[in-house]
């Protein structure tokens, strides 16, 4: 492919701008620069391609552009809830937008196509054809249009690895023979199944790790079509996005306790049929929120332990109310935050963010855990297997070994919860039935509101807000 | 490779509070795959190559759009906290 040197400098501003944008998402005060370098490095990117000397027709490139914006923009207008299934849905069109590229070009190229070029290409196709499937069906389970629960069959992981066995065999077969033109479409379709059944069996909870994959294999399969098309930006981009998914999926494998493998290859669902179901009848304490009102006036440290019930339940914005009434009285309030809190990596920060909540009161879970045991109140909110001390005491529970927030250690844990049902690994929580903990039975957002009036309804002192 | 390796080292660098604009931002680069589709159709070498590469640029533009609004919607709400209350 023949590019003018000026097309090449432009292409490599572009990706020093991209590198850039990334090193500038590490910290809050300069992310946003970050997003702006990212936006100009793009916009040169397109105005150099569009100098490129080969083309000819510019009528079908200015449509689909604006096709394009048309649909990105509601795509961009998302409620931060659905973010989850936004970024899921945007990897299958990246991932669409790699296959069919790469499709198009082996139809050009064949039977030409040295082998090294057919090796990147099926790597590009196969990657772009999974993830796009398997990115759609990650969307579908977040938007709750498919069943959430893992659906597992026998055999299954024989099934998926025959299926993927076989694309990569055909991929070799085509290294070797790039004119077997009839053998394409199979190499497209076999992987669009496999990333089906990939994540079929994924329950809801294992999503932050799917979609980091995914977003990583995307990236690949971008890096791979660079490769082809012999664009160093490509390369770049695509390197970048591939490593931080990589990252990514690592981050929360580690949070959930699971290896990469097991993510992807055991069903959750499974194991539990067998723990659940037994100790029914433990008595737990539960009090009215007047009560929880009265307790949280009288203490200096709350950390609140928000969960993904929380967002279910709308209630960023009450909990919100809460802080800013807590904080007046001079309690010093923060949120901890499990890296799996939420649907995807990170989540959690957002939604809280929306409801207006300083992200310096925002803590991880490695720097807040020291402080559970000088926390007078933990307040979890629809959260539940991150805070269940079985993971640390327990080694025949399933979660033995996760990491968890350890709310036990504070001296009084009060947990907001619609009802005794288990959470989402279906794993019973100790927690509920200590001495200490106060079980507050009640929908997340009109019981947090109610603690938040009884809380005005005594006239305190106004005290300067925390530090 | 040496992408890659820029890429780990910045990435492992950045906190989880900003693990879902990193994605979404890395999403909207990703979506520079566009450059190759644009060539694609401008090229028109076959009616079928255009046809697809017409479709690419359409879902990656989609994802740039998309991408850039919603990272720097996110990030806005991070600024609009409260500075006076940092510790």
């Amino acid at each position: 492919m023949t590019t003018q040197p000026f097309i090449e400098i432009i292409y490599l501003i572009a990706s020093a701008l991209f590198i850039l944008s990334l090193k500038w998402m590490s910290s809050p005060g300069t992310a946003r620069r970050g997003v702006w370098a990212g936006e100009i490095g793009m916009v040169l990117a397109i105005a150099g391609t569009l100098l490129h000397r080969g083309i000819i027709d510019y009528k079908w490139i200015a449509i689909a552009l604006v096709i394009g914006t048309i649909i990105g923009i509601p795509l961009g207008l998302v409620k931060m809830t659905a973010v989850p299934q936004r970024t899921a849905l945007s990897h299958a069109f990246g991932a669409f937008c790699v296959t069919l590229v790469g499709t198009a070009e082996f139809y050009l190229r064949s039977p030409n196509v040295p082998h090294f070029m057919m090796a990147v290409l099926c790597c590009e196709v196969i990657l772009g054809s999974l993830t796009f499937t398997g990115s759609l069906m990650a969307a579908g389970k977040l938007q709750e249009v498919l069943p959430q629960r893992p659906i597992t069959y026998r055999g299954q992981n024989i099934v998926n690895l025959g299926l993927l066995a076989i694309a990569v065999a055909i991929g070799i077969y085509l290294i070797l023979h790039p004119g077997a033109k009839q053998l394409f479409p199979a190499m497209v379709g076999i992987p669009l199944v496999f990333g089906v059944f990939m994540v079929i069996p994924i329950g809801g909870a294992d999503m932050p790790t799917v979609i980091s994959l995914l977003n990583s294999y995307a990236g690949l399969s971008a890096a791979a079509m660079g490769f082809v098309l012999d664009s160093r930006l490509l390369i770049i981009a695509g390197a970048l996005d591939g490593s931080s998914g990589f990252i990514l999926s690592v981050i929360m494998s580690k949070a959930m306790n699971r290896s990469f493998t097991n993510v992807l290859f055991g069903a959750f669902g499974q194991v539990q049929v067998a723990a659940g179901g037994k100790e029914e009848s433990k008595p737990v304490k539960s009090v009215s929120a007047e009560d929880a009102a009265s307790i949280l006036m009288s203490v200096n440290k709350v950390v609140i332990v928000p969960g993904y019930g929380m967002a279910v339940a709308q209630a960023q914005h009450k909990v919100r109310e809460l802080y800013d009434s807590l904080t007046r009285r001079g309690v010093d309030v923060r949120f901890a935050i499990h890296p799996v809190a939420g649907r995807m990596p990170g989540h959690m920060n957002v939604l809280l963010a929306e409801a207006d909540i300083p992200y310096d009161r925002l803590a991880d879970m490695e720097d807040i855990n020291g402080d559970f045991p000088q926390t007078d109140v933990a307040l979890v909110i629809g959260a539940n297997d991150v805070t269940n001390p079985a993971a640390r005491t327990d080694p025949s529970s399933p979660i033995y070994g996760m990491p968890i927030l350890d709310v036990d250690k504070a001296n009084i844990v009060m947990v907001i919860k619609r009802g005794m049902s288990p959470g989402f690994a279906g794993i019973d929580n100790p927690l509920y039935y200590m001495s200490k903990t106060l079980m507050l039975f009640g929908d997340a957002k009109t019981f947090v509101g109610e603690i938040v009036r009884d809380l005005g309804g005594v006239q305190a002192e106004v005290a300067q807000s925390a530090k | 490779m040496l992408a890659g390796f820029i890429g780990f080292e910045v990435i492992r660098r950045i906190s989880p509070l900003l693990h879902t604009p990193l994605m979404s931002l890395t999403n909207a680069l990703d979506a520079i795959a566009v450059v190759g589709a644009i060539i694609l159709v401008g090229e028109h070498k076959t009616n079928f190559s255009a046809l697809l590469g017409t479709l690419a640029v359409i879902a990656a533009m989609s994802n740039v759009v998309g991408g850039f609004l919603i990272t720097d919607r996110m990030l806005r709400m991070f600024k609009s906290s409260h500075p006076a209350k940092k510790p």
